[in-house]
Order: structure tokens, then C-alpha cells, then sequence
């Protein structure tokens, strides 16, 4: 038998995808939370210009991709790659690359650092079997949610608590205009009175105040489970509330065990889906024996979102 | 008191203008400004708080602030 002109290993993490030209494939490389070195970044450029066909492209999920690859080429754009540095991003039915936006590391509205979160999910759970079907997490810094963290499997959005400290407020109003949730109102006394059922976390109060008489008492991710988008989307719900930034891979891996369970022999099915099958409870049931601080007391299943062709009710 | 008048000065000039009138007066001088609603009020007391001087009042007026502050120590 001759020798095999490609390394097969090489294909297995995924992340090669065929094209339509004879010979011709896409090399994804994963890029977590879509952050890379600059030296990084020079070496892919110099590989897709010796490999490619002088584009590459960028991902909806923050990867780059390199496109017209040769498929004699595979080991040669893997070894100049370094296959250390530069892992292949996976494709199939397995915990995909994490996105994330900025966080709070350089961006004013961030609240929790999703750069981190991004990378030690990557580091830990990228690649993991599901069995069933594919599985993204994403990260939001904050309830702008530029990243829709509602549309992945499960989403994080950086939440804070705010704790108003009366004696350092002057009275100038500013927390309770800036507060678009209505949560605040100014007093009697002049000092704003906080409708804690309203609050959605975003932290607007306490960056707005001039004498910081408002802070953070505490500070987590919001998380929604069961989103998709494709074919049929659905729009994640919400389980949990300030989760630690410490404990997100304990939290996925619990999601990750009871769909591995409860979509045995379903084939390709979504979590969202087989949430709505399973019934909400028994997931929540489920994270609140690990996570009984954090996990709410009900949620709704995932919502279906009604935007396929032909719409209800309507005849094609 | 010194009054200065920062309508129509876009962030971040306007901090700019108003560090630049911090640093004629002495520590402990009390000292107002006008600011236009929208980010300039939301912006320009917090970033002269995080230089270090003191924030006494913010009132709203007709669709600006006044803000007074007294002169931190450098
Ligand atoms: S979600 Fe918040 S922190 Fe992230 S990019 Fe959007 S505004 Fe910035
Ligand atoms: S955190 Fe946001 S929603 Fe909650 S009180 Fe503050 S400004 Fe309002
Ligand atoms: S923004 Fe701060 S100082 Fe102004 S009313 Fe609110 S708590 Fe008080």
C-alpha cells in the first residue's frame, strides 16, 4: 500500500472543511473569544500567502478561516501553523469555539472579563464529544449583549448587583434618569429608591454616578440555555443569575451531562429541543442540586421563534 | 465663584477644558461648572471625581447641570 500522502490525525479534530473545487478545502482555525497575538495573526498570514489563494475568511463565530487549501498541503499548513500554538477549530457534534465581545478589559460598558471566561472554556471543554449534536457558548459583557448570547446552546451575560451607599450620594438624579428600566426613582428624601424586581443588571447606575455612592455588590455571568439559530431558531431562557466568572466550565460540564443523557438515541437534536422535550424542569432540577445559589426558581422552555416559511397558519 | 460655562463642548474636550481651568485656581477653591445633559454629564464629574477633587452638588437646571466641585490637592 502506498504511503498515505496525509497525516489522517490531522482531520479528526475537525476543522477542515471540503469546498467546491476539485481537491479544495477550508482549514478553520479557532480563535476563542476572537482574540489573537499579532504574532500569531503574521504567521496564518504568511501560510494562507504560500497556501492559499490570497483571501482568507473571517467567521461568523470569530474564526479564521483559510480558504483554498489543497489537500496535499494539509501537513505543511498544519507543521508551519504549529499545530501547538494554532489548534484547528472543530466541527461536528462537539463543544464548538467559545465567542465572546471585549468585556471589560478595554470596553466602558463591559462588567465581567468574557476574554477569560472565553479562553479557560476553550482550554477545558473545546472539542468534547456531545454525541448528538453541535454545542456553542458565548460570552456578553453586558446586557447590550452585542454578542446575542441568547442564540447559543448556553449564553453568559455579565450581570452587577448595585448597592447604593446613601450618605455618599448628592441628590443630582442622574442614576435614576440614566436607569432606561425604570428600577430607580429619586425620593422623598432625595435619594433614589431601587426597585430591585426591575433590574436587569446592566450597572448603568453605577457608572453614571459621579460620587460612586453606588457599586458592586456582587458581579456574575446571566445565563440562558437552549438558543440556536439555523433553520429552526430558538431563543435561550433563563436558568441561572450571577454565576461566579470561577465556576462557568462546572456549570457547562452539568448542562453538557444531562444532554448527553437525555438526547440518547435522539440523533442529531439540539439541546433547546430536547429541553421543550424533556420538560424545563428536569434541567433546572438538575443544576440547581449543583448550583443551588445561582439557578432561579422556574424559567420557561426555549422560545420557538416563529419566523420559517410557510408562517402558521399560512398554506405555502 | 468662578463659573465656567462648557455648553456645546463635546466630550472629551470639555474635561479637557475644565482640567485646564483646575489648574489656574488653588486647592480648596469651590468652583462650578455648566454642563450639557447626555454624556457630557454623565462623563465629565465622574472623570474630575477620578482626578481627585471633590464633588459638592450636581444640579439639574433647564437642560443642562451645574456641577460645583471644590479643588482637590494635586
Ligand atoms: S455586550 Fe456589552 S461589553 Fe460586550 S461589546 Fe456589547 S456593550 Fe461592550
Ligand atoms: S443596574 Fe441597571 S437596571 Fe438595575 S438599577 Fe442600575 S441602571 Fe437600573
Ligand atoms: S447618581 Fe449617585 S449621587 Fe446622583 S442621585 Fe444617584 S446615587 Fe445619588
Amino acid at each position: 500500500m502506498a504511503e498515505p500522502k496525509i497525516d489522517l490525525k490531522n482531520l479528526k479534530a475537525g476543522g477542515f472543511i471540503k469546498e467546491r473545487g476539485k481537491d479544495l478545502f477550508t482549514v478553520r482555525l479557532r480563535v476563542p473569544g476572537g482574540r489573537m497575538s499579532v504574532d500569531r495573526l503574521s504567521k496564518i498570514a504568511a501560510v494562507a500567502q504560500k497556501y492559499g489563494k490570497g483571501y482568507v475568511h473571517l467567521s461568523v463565530r470569530q474564526s479564521i478561516e483559510l480558504i483554498n487549501i489543497n489537500f496535499a498541503d494539509f501537513d505543511a499548513v498544519v507543521a508551519e501553523l504549529g499545530e501547538e500554538q494554532q489548534k484547528v477549530a472543530s466541527c461536528g457534534a462537539r463543544v464548538r469555539v467559545p465567542t465572546a465581545c471585549g468585556g471589560c478589559e478595554y470596553n466602558p460598558n463591559g462588567l465581567v472579563d468574557t476574554q477569560k471566561s472565553a479562553l479557560e472554556v476553550d482550554q477545558k471543554l473545546f472539542g468534547t464529544a456531545t454525541g448528538h449534536h453541535k454545542f456553542k457558548v458565548g460570552f456578553a459583557g453586558c446586557p447590550f449583549d452585542c454578542p446575542k448570547s441568547a442564540t447559543n446552546d448556553v449564553g453568559f451575560q455579565g450581570a452587577v448587583w448595585p448597592k447604593l451607599d446613601a450618605d455618599g450620594c448628592i441628590s443630582c438624579g442622574l442614576c435614576a434618569k440614566s436607569c432606561t428600566e425604570g428600577a430607580l426613582s429619586m425620593g422623598a428624601d432625595n435619594k433614589p429608591v431601587f426597585d430591585a424586581a426591575k433590574c436587569i443588571y446592566c450597572g448603568d447606575c453605577i457608572k453614571v454616578c459621579p460620587t460612586s455612592a453606588w457599586s458592586a455588590e456582587k458581579k456574575g455571568y446571566t445565563v440562558r440555555i437552549g438558543g440556536k439559530w439555523g433553520r429552526r431558531p430558538l431563543i435561550g431562557t433563563l436558568f441561572a443569575t450571577f454565576v461566579p466568572e470561577e465556576r462557568v466550565v462546572d456549570f457547562i460540564a452539568c448542562v453538557l451531562t444531562w444532554y448527553q443523557e437525555k438526547a440518547e438515541g435522539a440523533g442529531r437534536v439540539r439541546l433547546g429541543d430536547i429541553i421543550i422535550r424533556e420538560g424545563w424542569q428536569s434541567l433546572l432540577e438538575r443544576l440547581r442540586s449543583e448550583f443551588p445559589q445561582y439557578v432561579v426558581q422556574e424559567t420557561i422552555a426555549p422560545h420557538v421563534i416563529q419566523n420559517q416559511v410557510p408562517l402558521p397558519g399560512q398554506q405555502a | 465663584m468662578q463659573t465656567i460655562d462648557l455648553r456645546g463642548v463635546t466630550c472629551p474636550t470639555n474635561f479637557v477644558m475644565a482640567k485646564l481651568e483646575l489648574e489656574d485656581i488653588e486647592a480648596g477653591t469651590t468652583i462650578e461648572f455648566l454642563l450639557d445633559d447626555g454624556e457630557p454629564v454623565k462623563n465629565v464629574p465622574r472623570s474630575l471625581k477620578d482626578e481627585g477633587h471633590k464633588l459638592l452638588a450636581l444640579q439639574e437646571k433647564d437642560e443642562y447641570y451645574v456641577l460645583t466641585l471644590e479643588k482637590g490637592e494635586d
